[in-house]
């Protein structure tokens, strides 16, 4: 799609209705004096010294001022250490201001809809897929389309930031797939190959448990780890398709189908860690770094609770398949990436400033703090990054369907208050399938309508 | 109505009418601004959201979009409550047992300890200074300290006795788990209202027990406790008010799940997070006021009666 010549021409005629009424406000503000020299405001105000930011407004487009970024990494670790590489190099960059508003991952993901509702940042982190099309749909994300297409970003990141009108309302920055971490030292030393086959799986589960070793590290304190070996499994046993239908509602959830899933979960629970409720995810990959678990299905993320002179020693292979029909080509890798309010205070300076998060620069100005995260731009450079990284990236390219993870491909307050209890439930007392599927749907119902 | 109804027994009784005759002006704007703002702030942040709160419940609403995107569903929240909505069950269960041991637990040994360091001890500062510093935390940073007590793999409790228990995720014990922690934070605050009334109890009862013959402990019951009324009052309402809305601590081991569902958590769960099912969650908090307002009543029905003698 062509940059519409100016943005109040370009909200006209593309801004969902109910953003609609702030169109108006901005499209008269433009007019009547120019964006650029009202967004400097608030730096005249602050501070005279920084005049230069006011002088290159204008009618131009260039954006200018100060954009609020509204981020869920805090905390000091290593996420954060890589948004505040991005803020630094876009500030240097852009000569914008960028004034980072940092939450809590888990307290920004359940503020989000007073946070969207209320004082919104003007960008902020979001996941892409079904997470992102509820707010949209209901007018609480921004129209980013013209930010797209980005250079070296793929079709596939691009449906992903789709919205269901067909629009954009995304920027992805990065991803991560979903898959068996294990210590390669320790599997070298005892002879353990990586297995492809749901019986190889077993055979393997078998041999480390008369190692004395737990097969399988497992946690789902928080609610939401077991969600993605339910995903896989589902995945495995009645393929991609039938997952992306199960998650929209579509399916039933006490259909034969699900059933098998769980009856396939049950028969490898054997060789979970055991009692997984009382665990976070993050001292359950401790035991693998302890060498007491011989794998763990997580998120690429478990690389970091490894210590940083080890992690070159931990390698991931794919989950393996079931049934040879179905193959194993589909994987959870979850996008990461931003939206932008829709009622942004700089609209302009956060599409330049989205526009840049996916741009390889802000690739490499965030390779120095080593997440195991894919960029999503293929032209990034990936020289930087550790070996596991890279192959990650590979591996994520080689699959043929990808999903986003269950709390993110179905509605919100199903996967929260209805999948959450309900896993918990089955790893408590695996032996009711029936009763626990019945139950599911029974809500799906009434939660779906 | 309950707000206005001790306004009319008082107009009714006549005697603030003369007061007021008798008042000033500016006395009279004084009493008018002392009675309209609190109730005007009880009625705005009490009362009117606790009636919407009862209309929500009848709806079906995402809290997204304005009022035309509310959907009347009539009692199908409370249907599916009662019927599909499994964790409802140990929510109630879990908030009576919770009540139970409040009052089992740390109510009496609150009342020891009181009696204990009422008596001036050597070193009684300092025990109740220990004693008391649970109730200066915060309940999340309580249930994080416990947490590294109980936890499975790298806690305090399982490294000294190389058990295996899975204190927070077995639910056969993580309630049992989480009161603990609770009854050490609750012993405290008892402990410290009943220390404020036995040293406000008038010294000469004693003595004159004393002189009548009675040994301590008859002196205790007797006497000193049955004086302590006001407090005792206090001591049950706080008891049934923590219990019910006891949530904090659930809410930071594991947000309320498996074994240790409450009906707050059930609340916060479907309506403060990403869920937002405003109506569902609404429901449940109009039932939480329901069961609420049992126990209130029957306070308000012994405080009443027994207040004339």
């Amino acid at each position: 799609m062509p940059k519409p010549k100016t943005e109040a021409h370009y909200l006209a005629s593309l801004t969902p209705p109910s953003v609609a009424a702030g169109v108006g406000r901005r499209g008269f503000l433009k007019g009547a004096a120019g964006a650029g020299a009202l967004l400097a405001v608030p730096s005249l105000l602050s501070a005279c010294g920084s005049d230069d930011e006011a002088g290159t407004g204008g009618g131009g487009g260039k954006p200018t001022g100060t954009v609020s970024f509204g981020s869920n990494e805090a905390g000091g670790d290593v996420p954060q250490m890589r948004r505040d590489a991005l803020v630094a190099a876009y500030q240097k960059s852009s000569g914008l201001k960028v004034k980072t508003n940092a939450v809590d991952h888990n307290t920004f993901q359940e503020n989000i809809n007073n946070y969207l509702q209320g004082n919104a940042d003007d960008v902020f982190s979001w996941f892409a897929g079904y997470r992102m099309q509820f707010f949209a749909e209901r007018g609480l994300i921004g129209d980013v389309s013209d930010v797209w297409p980005i250079d070296g970003i793929g079709e596939a990141f691009r449906n992903a930031a789709t919205g269901s009108d067909g629009k954009q309302y995304f920027v992805p920055d990065s991803n991560y797939p979903w898959v068996v971490v294990y210590r390669k030292s320790l599997w070298e030393e005892r002879g353990y190959t990586p297995p492809t086959t749901m019986d190889e799986m077993v055979t393997l589960s078998k041999q480390m448990q008369s190692d004395g070793l737990t097969p399988l590290a497992f946690a789902d304190k928080q609610g939401w780890p077991a969600m993605g070996t339910f995903d896989i499994l589902n995945m495995r046993i009645n393929g991609y398709d039938f997952h992306v239908n199960l998650m929209a509602g579509e399916e039933a959830w006490d259909s034969a189908e699900v059933k098998a899933v769980f009856d396939s979960w049950r028969e490898l629970l054997p060789y979970h860690q055991p009692d997984a409720l009382g665990r976070d995810w993050e001292e359950a990959a401790q035991s693998l770094v302890a060498n007491e678990s011989g794998m763990y299905y997580l998120g690429l993320f478990a690389f970091e609770q490894f210590p940083e002179d080890e992690r070159e020693d931990v390698d991931f292979f794919n989950f393996p398949e079931i049934d040879s029909t179905i193959g194993a080509d589909a994987i959870d890798a979850p996008i990461d990436g931003y939206c932008m309010s829709a009622d942004p205070d700089n609209e302009e300076g956060a599409k330049d400033f989205l526009a840049y998060i996916a741009s390889p620069e802000a690739a490499a100005a965030m390779n120095d703090a080593g997440y195991p995260l894919i960029w999503a731009n293929s032209q990034a450079d990936l020289s930087g990054l550790q070996p596991i990284q890279q192959k990650a990236g590979e591996f994520i390219a080689s699959q043929a369907s990808i999903a986003q993870f269950l709390d993110r491909d179905t509605r919100p307050d199903f996967a929260s208050t209805v999948m959450i209890p309900s896993i918990q439930e089955f790893i408590k007392n695996p032996d009711d399938v029936d009763g626990l599927t019945r139950k599911i749907e029974e809500q799906k119902k009434s939660i779906f309508v | 109505m309950a707000v206005d109804s001790p306004v009319a027994v008082r107009g009714r009784k006549g005697r603030p009418k003369a007061r007021a005759a008798r008042m000033s002006r500016g006395d009279r704007i004084a009493v008018t601004l002392m009675v309209a703002v609190p109730t005007l702030l009880v009625l705005g942040l009490v009362w009117v959201p606790g009636i919407l709160s009862v209309v929500l419940s009848f709806t079906r609403w995402e809290g997204i979009g304005g009022v035309d995107t509310i959907e009347w569903i009539g009692t199908e929240n409370y249907t599916n409550i009662f019927t599909i909505y499994p964790p409802f069950e140990p929510a109630v269960t879990h908030n009576l047992i919770w009540l139970v041991v409040l009052f089992l637990v740390p109510t009496p040994l609150g009342v020891l300890l009181a009696v204990l360091l009422d008596k001036e001890l050597k070193g009684g500062r300092f025990y109740q200074s220990a004693f008391f510093i649970p109730i200066v935390l915060s309940l999340a940073l309580v249930g994080f300290m416990w947490q590294l007590i109980y936890s499975r793999d790298q806690g305090l409790i399982n490294d000294i006795t190389g058990g295996t228990t899975d204190w927070y995720g077995d639910q056969d014990v993580n309630l049992w788990a989480v009161l603990v922690a609770t009854c050490w934070k609750q012993t405290g605050y008892v402990m410290l209202l009943y220390l404020a009334g036995l040293k406000a109890v008038d010294p000469s009862l004693r003595e004159a027990s004393a002189i009548d013959g009675a040994s301590e402990t008859q002196t205790f019951f007797r006497v000193v406790f049955p004086v302590m009324r006001p407090i005792n009052v206090i001591v049950l309402v706080i008891t049934f008010i923590e219990a019910l809305r006891a949530f904090e601590i659930v809410w930071v081991v594991n947000k309320g799940r498996n074994g240790l569902e409450l009906i707050s958590t059930l609340v916060t769960n479907n309506i403060v997070g990403e869920a937002s099912r405003i109506g569902f969650g609404s429901a449940l908090a109009t039932i939480m006021l329901a069961i609420l307002s049992v126990f209130v009543v029957m306070y308000l029905r012994i405080a009443l009666r027994e207040e004339p003698r």
